[in-house]
């Protein structure tokens, strides 16, 4: 098992440094750079640009600064913020917390609600039941993100003023407090990204119920005189989720890529609201952290992800 | 069947219908099935005669939708068990009646060890401890003669090949002591050297065990050796019932003699080329059957008398059954 994760590991490297290297030579051929600033204004004289921009190897051929970012990197450099004027990795490391309780939150939550949803919808199909279920599940997966988080900030923050709009990663209160405030303010983008994400994962869990359901094994676990509760829990689901958990593990990406919309939306400050600031400010080593960052993240939930699977799955061996 | 003694089970009328797109498919339509204790009985007839949906109604495992029982009883030990709700039927799975599926290789849940699986059905009916439970898996491995069973329980079903995944099957299946073990072709998807031995396994342990086999197979050669009483089957119901020696030596019904010179000869292959004789036509579709005897079609001594009603299973000879109108001039 050890060994396993070890090799998986080793796989990942060449993988995450092809990314690395595709998004750096995006980002250096994007146009505009971080001194861009420093050219329109006026009170730096042409010579210090020029002497800036040797310093940081700004000329250097593409190869050689990315060899050289990625030395740094190793060496646990990951630049510096020219916006914020602080390390990126200071940076990366303050915004990161929110991001991982907003977006594991949600995930919690999408699973805890398709799991069930979805196993009970494929026990009765086309019940009302799972008619109901696949209509909320065809909404859900049909609104954006965007509009869902402004319908819902509009709803309790602005008319019934519950919840708070602005995330706060400096929240004053201790105590019992802290957590209560950190709950109302997760509330909102929990709800909007982990119900997005169960109208998909509900649809997964129902199909591949169903696809298990009318296998032979399924009826052998019948005929031994199980509870039908037991027979579908022990019998049915642990052998659905098998499929369920390569599919989630597909979605991460897309599960990212939904987060930074939504931390815009409620301002979070995580790292998803950081990249689309460093965009805006053309601060290329942030940009190029975080989004490297993101890479990471997604090659450890796969990781994760096979390590589910084995679990779930015997046949799957980790040799 | 010793008339005396009431049947271990009794089969009265049975009815499973299917509801599906193209109407309802009347998939056992009225038949009459009884064991008795400590018998075995073959259940025989071509692909699509109702064979497993009798079996399955008995244990009450068809899918509900599609499917129901609209008719008749399946009494067990005297008690109907059509109208007997889950829980109650829970009881009597494995416990009193066990089943064994044709496809050993997806008969068992690839994500527990073989022990696990055994173990579960020991538990749940015999309360034992988890630990005893398991070792009584063993015995039970060992019973059906796996090599080192000790430590076989702990392995994966895909550690197995077909042959000893339908050992496993049976040595789950007779791990309570049912009193009937329904076999549902539990040799069809096995290689020919390996459905020998399953077939003495199986012939063995009700020997062991005491208990009543119902074999449903459609091999013939199958028939002649395990069998006491022969029930054929056709579309859905009941053609012929008689004992083993009786049916093989003066068939009745038209199908049935079908059957019979369909088996392959040696002695007459060697001589002929081919006198594998195969029943011309098909089965009827059991969506709306024609009216009558459902073999009109394919029978040559049909008249169109056949055709009005349903012939009734007539006893023309104590325990020989015949659901044909002119069983007494079909003598070959
Ligand atoms: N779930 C179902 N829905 C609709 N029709 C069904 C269903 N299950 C069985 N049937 C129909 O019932 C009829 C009898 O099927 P059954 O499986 O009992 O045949 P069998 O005698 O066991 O045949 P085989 O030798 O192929 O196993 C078939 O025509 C089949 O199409
Ligand atoms: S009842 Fe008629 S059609 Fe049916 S088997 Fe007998 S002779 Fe043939
Ligand atoms: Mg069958």
């Amino acid at each position: 098992m050890g060994n396993y994760l070890l090799r998986r590991l080793i796989v990942a490297v060449p993988s995450l440094l092809g990314i690395s290297l595709i998004l750096f030579v995006l980002l250096a051929l994007a146009p505009g750079d971080p001194f861009g600033e420093l050219a329109s204004n006026p009170n730096i004289p042409p010579e210090v640009r020029e002497a800036l921009r040797v310093k940081f190897g700004m000329d250097d051929p593409i190869m050689v600064r990315y060899v050289r970012w990625l030395v740094a990197m190793i060496h646990g450099d990951w630049g510096f913020s020219f916006a914020s004027r602080v390390n990126v990795d200071t940076l990366i490391l303050q915004r990161i917390p929110a991001t991982l309780y907003v977006v594991g939150t949600a995930q919690l939550l999408a699973l805890i609600v398709a799991i069930p949803v979805g196993v009970l919808a494929a026990r009765r199909p086309y019940s009302i039941f799972d008619q109901i279920a696949n209509t909320f599940a065809f909404i859900g997966f049909s609104l954006p993100t965007f509009f869902t988080g402004l319908l819902l900030i509009l709803i309790f923050s602005v008319n019934l003023g519950w919840l708070p709009f602005v995330y706060r990663a400096d929240i004053q209160a201790t105590g019992w407090m802290w957590w209560w405030e950190n709950f109302k303010q997760a509330v909102m983008p929990v709800t909007v990204l982990g119900l997005y994400q169960a109208a998909s994962y509900t649809r997964y869990v129902r199909s591949a119920v169903l696809d298990v359901i009318k296998l032979d094994y399924v009826t052998t676990a019948r005929s031994k005189g199980l509870d039908e509760s037991k027979v579908i829990v022990k019998h049915v689901v642990r052998n659905a989720l098998i499929p369920v958990v390569t599919l989630v593990a597909l979605q991460m990406p897309t599960v990212f890529g939904g987060a930074i919309v939504t931390e815009q939306i409620f301002r979070i400050p995580g790292i998803g609201s950081l990249l689309i600031s460093a965009i805006l400010a053309n601060d290329t080593p942030v940009i190029m952290a975080v989004t490297f960052v993101f890479a990471c993240l997604v090659v450890l939930f796969n990781l994760i992800a096979d390590i589910l699977y084995g679990w779930l799955d015997p046949r799957i061996s980790f040799r | 069947m010793d008339a005396r003694v009431a049947p271990l089970l009794e089969i009265k009328g049975l009815k499973t219908y299917f509801n599906t797109d193209e109407g309802q498919v009347q998939a056992v339509d009225g038949v009459d099935i009884s064991i008795g204790s400590g018998e075995t009985l073959c259940v025989v007839g071509e692909s699509g005669s109702g064979k497993t949906v009798t079996a399955m109604s008995v244990l009450k495992l068809i899918a509900m939708p599609p499917g129901r029982i609209a008719g008749g009883q399946i009494l067990w030990r005297g008690r109907d068990l059509v109208p007997l709700g889950s829980s109650e039927m829970n009881k009597i799975r494995a416990s009193e009646i066990a089943i064994v599926f044709q496809e050993p290789m997806t008969s068992l849940n690839p994500v527990y060890t073989v022990g696990d699986q055994i173990a579960e059905v020991i538990r749940l009916h015999q309360g034992l401890s988890k630990k005893a439970a398991m070792d009584r898996a063993a015995e039970m491995l060992a019973l059906v003669q796996i090599p080192n069973p000790k430590a076989r329980v702990n392995d994966y079903p895909h550690h197995f090949s077909g042959g000893m995944r339908q050992r496993v099957m049976i040595a789950m299946a007779l791990s309570c002591n049912p009193k009937l073990l329904i076999a549902d072709e539990p040799t069809t998807a096995l290689d020919v050297t390996i459905q020998a031995q399953i077939l003495d396994l199986l012939l063995d342990m009700k020997e062991r065990l005491g208990m009543s086999i119902m074999l449903i197979t459609h091999a013939m050669g199958v028939v002649a050796e395990v069998a006491q009483r022969v029930v054929v089957m056709y579309a859905g119901r009941v053609a012929e019932e008689a004992p083993v020696d009786r049916l093989f030596a003066n068939p009745r019904h038209p199908y049935t003699q079908g059957l019979i010179r369909s088996i392959p000869r040696i002695d007459l292959a060697a001589v002929k080329k081919s006198r594998l004789e195969s029943i011309p036509g098909s089965v009827p579709k059991l969506v709306n059957p024609p009216e009558g005897c459902r073999f009109a079609s394919r029978c040559r001594f049909a008249i169109p008398d056949c055709r009005i009603a349903q012939p009734p299973l007539r006893e023309i000879e104590p325990g020989h059954k015949v659901a044909c109108i002119r069983a007494e001039e079909t003598l070959l």
